[in-house]
C-alpha cells in the first residue's frame, strides 16, 4: 500500500497576497505539493487569489479559485467542488487559520473532507501558546516561562517565581510599546507601572539575553520515521525575529552533542504531535551554560535550551531548508501527506538513494533579509521580535566569508561586500548599530571591527557569536592589509577571491575598475569553479544540475551547455517593485524554452522563489545576478544568449554592461533599452516622434526649478534623477513643498540633478503592454487604474478589461506604441504608461522589459506575452494576437503590509508601498474588486464606517458615493466638518473628537472598541493644517486592523460595491468559467 | 607547504595546519557536518586519511579528553577545505591546530575536497601519504592486524550492576561504555585476544566493539565469538564486531568501494517501514547473512546488509553505530534492546 486510494481529488489552500511575513515561499511549497499531488493522478483544486504565482498556472492545478482564503468563500468552494481531501499546510498561517477555522465550525465533517498530512489537532495544539508549552513539559522539553500579570504586585511575584532579568512585554499593546527588560524590582515596577497604564495585562518572560537560535526542519512519515533535513544557526542572538536574522546553514558553532540533543529534542516534539508532513522547531541554546546545573553524565551534560517556537507546517525557514540543501521539502511532505512512507520515496537529486536520510552538505549558505524601509515614510527601522524584511537572498560557498559576502551583494542595494562606506556613520551611531540592529548592523559591525573595536566587545553589545565575528573581522583584516600593501599578486588575488571580495570592491581599495580586476584575474587564470548541490555531499553522484560557484575548488562539476542554450536572469531578492510576478515571468520563459528545444540555465538567488527549483531549468546557477557572475556564466557555459527582460528590473539593468562586454542578449538591444531609460535621450526621442508628454526639465538650482513649476503650474512631481535606495519622489502643490521636498532631496548638485515634471490632478492612468518582433507590435493589452494618476501602478488597482477607457484614446495609446516600437526596434516585452486627461494622452514611461501585469494579463485575457515574446525570438514573423472580447472583469488588487510595520505612515503615492497583490474575477467591477478587496484581507463593514473627507472639492467629489451608505444599516462616523457636511446633506453621521482633542466621543475609543471596521480619509494636499491629526487616524486604524481607503477614486468604487453587493451575490466560480 | 599523494599518483598540494611529519594509510572520506572530535578519536578510524567533505573544521575547537571517543587522535592524517583558526565555544580548550601539533598528526588545507572525494568514489578508496620534506613509502593499514594497535593492553572494570559484559576491545569508542554504564550494567573491557572463557570471567553477555581494517585479519577475536556462540551466550556486535560475528557464524564479508563514513546512512529494519538514520564508518561489509541467521537491518541507499540476528538466539550485530558520537541518537535503543533479550533469555 502506499498512497491512500480513496483520496482523488484535493483541495489545496495557498497564501493569497505577498505580506511580510508570508510571501513567495509558498508559491514554491504550494507548487510542489501540486506536482506532487499530480504525479499521483489526483485532481488538485487551488484556491489562492495571487494571480502573480507558477500555482495558478494552466500547467499546475487543474482548477483554480482566484478567490479569499476565507472560511467563508472555501466553504462555498468545497460545497460546490466535494474534495475528498485538503492541504492546510502549504499556504501559510493564512491557509492554516482557514483550514482551523473549517475545523472548528464542522464543515470539514459535514462535507467528509479527510485532512491529509498532519493531523488538525497538532496544528491547533502549536496554535495555543499555554496548551502547547503545557504539552512540551509532559515529555521533559523545556519552553521559557512566561505568565500574564494584570497588577504590579502579580508582577512582582511571578518576576520572582521566574528570576531576573525578565522580558515585561505589554499584552494586546501596539508595536512592543512599553516592553522591555529589567533586571530588578525597582525596574519591574516602573516598567510595569507604565505597561500596564495602556494594556490590561502583561506578560512577564524569562529574558534569555543573547542565547543563540537554532532551527531545525524535521520530516516526519506515518510509520513515525523521522529525519531532520536541515540545521540552521541565527548569526543574530535571540530576540530577533526569524525571519529578520542573518540565518546560516548549516549550523556553524554547535558541537556534536549540541546538534545531535536538539535534533533529539526537534525529533521528539515531532512524535509527539504525531506530525505526518514537515515541521519546522526553533530553539533557544544558552552559549554559556552553567555547568554545575547542566553537567550530569561524565559525557552527557544536558543543554540549557528552551523551544521558542513550533510551525507545524511549511515556512519560510522550511523554504530556505529546500534550496540549502536540495531536499524538496514541500514535494516529500505532500507525498507524506496522501500516505506514503519515507523510504518508499527516491531522493530526486541522486536518482538512486533513498528520501529517508538527511542532507550532508559540502558548503555554507547564508540567508540575508532585505528591507525596504526606506519605501515606509516614519517606519521605525529597529530590528526586533516582528518581521519586517520583504524579502531575502542565500549565498554559497566554501568559506563562510565566500557565501556571507556573495549574499550581502545579491541584496542588489549596491553593496560590495562585508564592508559599506557608503554611509559616513559616527562611532557613537556605529555601536548603536551594532548594539540595537537596524537592517544596517551587518555593516556596523563591520564598521566596529575596522575601527578597532575587539570581536569581544562587539560580541558584547551584539550577541552575535564570536566565530561570525572573526570571520567578518577576518575580511576587515584583508581589507585593510589590501588598502595598506596595495600589492595584488596571483596568491594574494585568489585568497580575497576565496573570501568572497567582488572584483570591483577588490578594485575599489587599490583604485582600480572592477574590470581592470577582471583581466587581471583571467590573465592569473583565477576563475571560479561550479559545483553542484547534490545533498549528499559528493558520496553519491548527483544527475540534477543546482548550480553554485566558488574559488574554493579547482574543478568543475559539470560541462559547459553551449550551443543552444540561453541564459534567463531572474529577478533577484523580492522587494518593493519586484515580487513574484517576475518569477512567474521567468519559469515562463524557462517553459517556452523547452517548447523550442533550447537548454535553459537561469541565475537567481532568491530561496523563495520557484524559478529556483532544480527541476525547472535545465541548469539553475543559484547566484549572484551581478555583472561579475553573470559574466563568469556567460563565459563558462559560452550560451546562444542572455534573457535579461523577464526578471523585473535588476536583470534589465545589466543589459548594457553586459553587451558592452560582448554578451549576446536576446531581445531589443541593449543601446535602445539604454535610449528608452535615459530620461533625456526618451525625452528628445518623444519630441522627435511628436509625442505627448509632461512638461519636465532637470535642475540643480532651486530658483531655476521654481522658475519652472511657476510656468507649467503646480502642482509638480519632484525626483532625484540618482537614487541610492530608491526614494524621495513627491508632488509639490506650492513653493513651499517644492522648497521643503528639494532639500529632502538633499544632493541637489550639479552632479546629481532632481527631476521637475508637471503633475496632473485627476487624470487617469492607462497601461499597455505587449510584445513586438522586430519592431513590429505583435500582441498588446490596455489596462486601466482604478485612482487617478499618483498612485504608483504598484499600488494601483487594475481592471480589465480597460472598458472606462474611450476607443479614441485607445487608439492613440496603439498609434504611440507603434510609434515606439519601431523606433525602438524592439523585440521583446514592454510596457507604456500613459497619462489621459480630457481626451488627450501622454506618456509617462516606457519600460522595455516585462511588466508586473504580466501573469495578470495572461490569465485574465489567455495572452501569454512571456510565450510570444520566447517564439518572437525563434520563429519569424510571429501572428498577431488581438485582445479577445472578456467575458468577465477581473480587478488587481494591491497588498499592504502597513500593520507590520509600526510608524508607517498608510498612504498610496507616488512611491510604491504595496508588498503584494490578488486579482479576482467578477462579472462587473464591483463584484471583483469586493473578492480582491476581502482577499487582502478587508471585509464587508458591519460595525461602523469612519469617513474624513479635507477640502471642500473633496467632500463635494465623494457625496454622491457616501449618500449611498444612508441605507446600509451601520452607523456612520465622522470628523465634525465632514460631519456637519454630510449632516447638512441628509445623512445621518456621528460626529467623533479628534484624537489630539482628548475628548470623548474620541476617534480613538472607537477604532479601540472595534466600532469601526472601516476607514474612509481622504486628504487634500492643499490645505494646511495647524495639527495634522490624519496620520495618526491612518495609524491607528493600521494598528486595529481596519481597512483604510485614502483615495477617491477606490473610496467611490468601494462604497458601490458594498451597497451594490452583498456577500452571497459573490459568485463562487472557478478561473475556467471565467474565461 | 605539504603534499597529499595517492597511490594512483593524484598529487595535491596543500597547506598544512598539524605537525609537519610524513604520514601514509589508506584515504578515505567522510561526510558528517559536526563531530570532528569525535571522528578523529575513534579508533576505527586508524591507519587512516581522513577527507573531512565538510569545509569548516575547527570551528568549536577542542574540549577536554573526557569527551572524546578514545584517548588521542586515532586517524594518521586529516585533510579539509577550510581550517577554523578562531574557534567559539565554552568547551574549547585549544584550536584543533595546536591539539594536532600536540598529537603529531599531519593535518592539510586543500580547497578542493570536493574534487578529491568524487575521485574516490568514483576509483575507489586508495592508499595515500602526506609528505612535507620527506617521500616515505605507501602503507596499507588493511594487509596488517591493526585492530591490535587500537585495543586496550589492559583489562579495564566499569560501573556496577546485575548484569557484567564483557566488551572486546577493536577498537571500542567510549561511548559504547557510556551506553552501557547508563543503563546499570558493570563492563570488563579485554583486549581483542583476550579469552574470557579460558580465563573463566564470570559474565552475561559478551560485546564486540568497532575497529579499524579488515575484519578477517582479527582471527584470534572470531575463534573467542565462536565460542561465545557455542555456549549460547548474549552477543552483540557494533561495526566491525558486526563483520566479526558474521564471519565467526560461518558468513563472509568483502571491501566496499569507498565506504560508508557518515552520519546521514538510512537503515530499513527488516520486513519494515521502520528507517533510522545513522553513523557509519566502515570500509568491509557482510556479504553473505551467516547460516541460521536473519539480515536485521538493510542500508536504503545501496541495499548493503546493515546488521544480523539470529533467529533463535540472542546474538545479533548491527554495522552501524547506535551509540552516536558523532551523529544522531535514533538507535541507542539497540542496547536495550539486547539488555532486554539478555534478561528474557535467562528467564527461559
Amino acid at each position: 500500500m502506499k498512497k491512500n486510494k480513496r483520496i482523488k481529488h484535493v483541495l489545496i489552500l495557498g497564501s493569497g497576497a505577498l505580506k511580510i511575513g508570508e510571501a513567495g515561499e509558498f508559491d514554491y511549497s504550494g507548487s510542489q505539493a501540486i506536482k506532487a499531488l499530480k504525479e499521483e493522478g489526483i485532481r488538485t483544486i487551488l484556491v489562492n487569489p495571487n494571480i502573480a504565482t507558477i500555482q495558478t498556472s494552466k500547467e499546475l492545478a487543474d482548477e483554480v479559485y482566484f478567490l479569499p482564503v476565507t472560511p467563508e468563500f472555501v466553504e462555498k468552494i468545497i460545497e460546490k467542488e466535494k474534495p475528498d481531501g485538503i492541504l492546510l499546510s502549504f499556504g501559510g498561517q493564512t491557509a492554516l487559520n482557514c483550514g482551523i477555522a473549517l475545523q472548528k465550525t464542522g464543515i470539514l465533517k459535514k462535507y467528509n473532507v479527510q485532512i491529509l498530512g498532519t493531523p488538525i489537532s497538532a496544528i491547533m495544539l502549536t496554535e495555543d501558546r499555554n496548551k502547547f508549552a503545557n504539552h512540551l513539559h509532559k515529555i521533559n522539553i523545556p519552553t521559557p516561562e512566561s505568565r500574564a500579570a494584570r497588577s504590579i504586585d502579580n508582577a512582582i511575584k511571578i518576576a520572582k517565581k521566574i528570576g531576573y532579568p525578565v522580558m515585561v512585554r505589554a499584552g494586546f499593546a501596539l508595536g512592543g510599546q512599553g516592553s522591555g527588560v529589567v533586571y530588578d524590582e525597582k525596574n519591574l515596577i516602573k516598567t510595569a507601572q507604565h505597561a500596564l497604564a495602556f494594556a490590561p495585562q502583561i506578560l512577564i518572560e524569562k529574558y534569555l539575553h543573547h542565547f543563540k537560535e537554532i532551527e531545525y526542519e524535521v520530516v516526519r512519515d506515518k510509520y513515525d520515521n523521522c529525519i531532520t533535513v536541515c540545521n540552521m544557526e541565527n548569526m543574530d542572538p535571540l530576540g530577533i525575529h526569524t525571519g529578520e536574522s542573518i540565518v546560516v546553514a548549516p549550523s556553524q558553532t554547535l558541537n556534536n552533542q549540541e546538534y545531535h540533543e536538539l535534533r533529539r529534542a526537534s525529533i521528539e516534539i515531532v512524535r509527539s504531535l504525531g506530525i505526518v508532513g514537515e515541521c519546522n522547531v526553533q530553539f533557544a541554546l544558552n552559549p554559556r551554560p552553567q555547568r554545575s546545573r547542566f553537567e550530569r553524565w561524565q559525557n552527557e551534560q544536558l543543554l540549557d535550551y528552551f523551544v521558542i517556537e513550533v510551525n507545524a507546517r511549511l515556512s519560510r525557514s522550511s523554504a530556505l531548508a529546500s534550496k540549502a540543501t536540495g531536499y524538496p521539502l514541500a514535494y516529500i511532505a505532500a507525498k507524506l501527506g496522501i500516505g506514503y512512507g519515507l523510504t518508499e520515496i527516491k531522493n530526486k537529486v541522486t536518482g538512486a538513494t533513498s528520501a529517508c536520510f538527511e542532507p550532508a552538505l559540502d558548503y555554507v549558505v547564508t540567508k540575508i533579509p532585505r528591507w525596504d524601509m526606506e519605501k515606509f515614510k516614519g517606519a521605525d527601522k529597529k530590528l526586533g521580535s516582528s518581521m519586517k524584511s520583504v524579502g531575502e537572498v542565500m549565498g554559497i560557498g566554501r568559506t563562510f566569508e565566500e557565501s556571507y559576502q556573495k549574499a550581502i551583494r545579491m541584496l542588489d542595494m549596491n553593496y560590495e561586500g562585508a564592508v559599506s562606506e557608503n554611509e559616513n556613520k559616527k562611532t557613537s551611531e556605529i555601536l548603536e548599530g551594532v548594539k540595537n540592529p537596524t537592517p544596517q548592523r551587518m555593516f556596523d559591525i563591520a564598521s566596529a571591527l575596522k575601527k578597532g573595536f575587539s570581536v569581544k566587545e562587539v560580541h558584547k553589545l551584539s550577541g552575535v557569536d564570536p566565530w561570525f565575528l572573526h570571520r567578518i573581522k577576518n575580511i576587515t583584516n584583508h581589507e585593510d592589509e589590501l588598502s595598506k600593501n596595495k600589492i595584488l599578486d596571483r596568491n594574494k588575488l585568489l585568497e580575497l577571491k576565496q573570501l568572497g571580495f567582488s572584483d570591483k570592491r577588490i578594485g575599489n581599495i587599490i583604485g582600480k575598475k572592477g574590470l581592470e580586476i577582471r583581466k587581471i584575474r583571467k590573465a592569473f587564470k583565477i576563475i571560479p569553479s561550479v559545483l553542484q548541490i547534490d545533498t549528499l555531499a559528493s558520496e553519491f553522484p548527483a544527475i540534477t544540475n543546482y548550480l553554485y560557484m566558488t574559488y574554493n575548488a579547482n574543478h568543475s562539476d559539470i560541462k559547459p551547455s553551449r550551443k543552444n542554450s540561453v541564459i534567463v536572469l531572474g529577478s533577484g531578492p523580492y522587494h518593493i517593485g519586484s515580487s513574484v510576478e517576475f518569477d512567474w515571468c521567468s519559469v515562463n520563459t524557462v517553459m517556452n524554452l523547452k517548447k523550442h528545444k533550447k537548454q535553459s540555465i537561469i541565475i537567481n538567488c532568491n530561496p523563495e522563489t520557484v524559478s529556483t527549483d532544480y527541476d525547472i531549468s535545465d541548469k539553475l546557477y543559484f547566484e549572484e545576478l551581478t555583472f561579475e557572475k553573470i559574466a563568469d556564466i556567460y563565459e563558462y557555459e559560452n550560451p546562444d544568449g542572455v534573457i535579461v527582460s523577464v526578471g523585473g528590473q535588476t536583470p534589465n539593468n545589466r543589459a548594457k554592461a553586459l553587451h558592452k562586454y560582448g554578451a549576446k542578449i536576446l531581445g531589443t538591444n541593449p543601446v535602445d533599452i539604454d535610449r528608452a531609460e535615459d530620461r533625456n535621450k526618451f525625452s528628445s526621442l518623444l519630441d522627435k516622434l511628436k509625442i505627448k508628454q509632461p512638461a519636465w526639465n532637470a535642475f540643480s538650482d532651486l530658483e531655476n526649478a521654481e522658475k519652472f513649476a511657476e510656468k507649467v503650474g503646480y502642482p509638480v512631481l519632484i525626483r532625484p534623477s540618482f537614487v541610492l535606495s530608491g526614494s524621495a519622489m513627491n508632488i509639490c502643490f506650492d513653493k513651499k513643498d517644492l522648497k521643503t521636498y528639494l532639500k529632502e532631496a538633499a544632493s541637489v548638485s550639479k552632479k546629481y540633478p532632481v527631476t521637475v515634471s508637471k503633475f496632473f490632478e485627476q487624470a487617469k492612468e492607462i497601461e499597455l503592454d505587449g510584445i513586438a518582433q522586430n519592431g513590429s507590435i505583435k500582441a498588446s493589452v490596455i489596462s486601466e487604474h482604478i485612482e487617478y494618476a499618483g498612485v504608483h501602478s504598484g499600488d494601483a488597482s487594475i481592471v480589465l478589461p480597460a472598458d472606462r477607457v474611450n476607443t479614441k484614446t485607445k487608439n492613440e495609446m496603439h498609434k504611440i506604441s507603434e510609434k515606439l516600437a519601431k523606433e525602438l526596434n524592439i523585440t521583446g516585452p514592454f510596457n507604456i504608461q500613459f497619462l489621459a486627461k480630457d481626451n488627450e494622452v501622454f506618456i509617462i514611461e516606457i519600460n522595455l522589459r516585462a511588466s508586473r501585469t504580466f501573469p495578470f494579463i495572461a490569465k485574465v485575457t489567455g495572452i501569454n506575452l512571456i510565450e510570444l515574446f520566447v517564439n518572437s525570438l525563434y520563429k519569424k514573423n510571429i501572428k498577431y494576437i488581438k485582445t479577445p472580447k472578456l467575458k468577465s472583469t477581473a480587478i488587481k488588487v494591491a497588498q499592504f503590509s502597513f500593520t507590520r510595520l509600526a510608524g508607517a505612515q498608510p498612504m498610496l503615492g507616488v512611491e510604491m508601498a504595496s508588498t503584494g497583490e490578488v486579482a479576482c474575477f467578477g462579472a462587473d467591477r464591483e463584484e471583483a474588486f469586493l473578492k480582491g478587496i476581502i482577499a487582502t484581507g478587508g471585509k464587508i463593514p458591519k460595525k461602523g464606517i469612519f469617513i474624513s473627507l479635507g477640502g471642500d472639492k473633496k467632500k463635494q467629489d465623494l457625496l454622491r458615493s457616501v449618500l449611498k451608505l444612508k441605507n446600509f444599516g451601520v452607523t456612520l462616523f465622522a470628523t465634525e466638518k465632514t460631519a456637519k457636511f454630510l449632516n447638512q446633506n441628509g445623512l445621518k453621521v456621528k460626529s467623533l473628537y479628534k484624537i489630539h482633542e482628548k475628548k470623548s466621543p474620541n476617534i480613538l475609543d472607537n477604532f479601540r472598541n472595534k466600532k469601526v471596521d472601516l476607514v474612509i480619509n481622504i486628504v487634500d494636499k492643499n490645505i494646511k493644517k495647524e495639527i495634522n491629526d490624519d496620520h495618526a487616524i491612518r495609524r491607528m486604524a493600521s494598528d486595529n486592523n481596519i481597512l483604510i481607503l485614502t483615495k477617491i477614486k477606490k473610496a467611490e468604487l468601494f462604497i458601490n460595491s458594498i451597497t451594490d453587493k452583498k456577500f452571497d451575490d459573490l459568485m463562487i466560480k472557478s478561473w475556467s468559467e471565467y474565461i | 607547504m605539504g603534499k597529499l599523494i595517492l597511490e594512483d599518483g593524484t598529487e595535491i598540494d596543500g597547506k598544512p595546519f598539524g605537525a609537519i611529519t610524513e604520514t601514509s594509510g589508506e584515504t578515505v572520506f567522510a561526510t558528517g557536518m559536526t563531530g570532528y572530535t569525535e571522528t578523529l578519536t575513534d579508533p576505527s578510524f586508524a591507519g587512516q586519511i581522513l577527507i573531512l567533505t565538510y569545509p569548516l573544521i575547527g570551528n568549536y575547537g577542542v574540549p577536554d579528553k573526557k569527551y572524546w571517543e578514545s584517548d588521542r587522535i586515532q586517524v594518521s592524517g586529516l585533510i579539509v577545505s577550510d581550517y577554523i583558526d578562531r574557534p567559539s565555544h565554552h568547551q574549547s580548550k585549544k584550536t584543533l591546530s595546536q591539539w594536532l601539533k600536540q598529537e603529531k598528526i599531519p593535518a592539510l588545507i586543500i580547497k578542493d575536497t570536493r574534487f578529491l572525494t568524487k575521485h574516490l568514489r568514483e576509483k575507489g578508496v586508495m592508499l595515500g601519504k602526506i609528505n612535507f620534506k620527506k617521500n616515505i613509502d605507501f602503507f596499507d593499514p588493511n594487509k596488517i592486524n591493526i585492530v591490535e594497535s587500537v585495543s586496550t593492553k589492559k583489562i579495564l572494570e566499569h560501573g556496577k550492576g546485575d548484569k557484567t559484559i564483557v566488551i572486546i576491545d577493536c577498537g571500542a569508542k567510549n561511548n559504547i561504555r557510556r551506553c552501557f554504564l547508563k543503563r546499570g550494567v558493570k563492563t570488563i573491557t579485554v583486549p581483542w585476544d583476550y579469552d574470557p572463557f579460558e580465563k573463566n570471567l564470570k559474565f552475561d553477555a559478551l560485546f564486540i566493539s568497532n575497529g579499524p581494517g579488515d575484519p578477517k585479519k582479527a582471527k584470534k577475536t572470531i575463534s573467542i565469538i565462536k565460542k561465545a556462540l557455542d555456549r549460547k551466550l548474549p552477543t552483540l556486535g557494533i561495526c566491525l564486531g558486526n563483520q566479526l560475528l558474521a564471519l565467526a557464524a560461518g558468513g563472509d564479508t568483502y571491501k566496499l568501494k569507498y565506504g560508508h563514513r557518515s552520519q546521514n546512512q538510512p537503515c530499513i529494519l527488516q520486513d519494515s517501514k521502520k528507517c533510522y538514520i545513522t553513523t557509519q564508518n566502515h570500509g568491509f561489509a557482510v556479504g553473505k547473512v551467516p547460516p541460521g541467521f536473519n539480515r536485521w537491518f538493510t542500508n536504503g541507499n545501496d541495499g548493503s546488509i546493515e546488521g544480523i540476528i539470529h533467529k533463535k538466539y540472542p546474538f545479533m550485530s548491527v554495522q552501524f553505530h547506535p551509540e552516536a558520537t558523532p551523529g544522531p541518537k535514533d538507535t541507542e535503543w539497540i542496547f536495550d534492546y539486547f539488555l532486554k533479550k539478555i534478561k528474557n533469555y535467562e528467564k527461559k
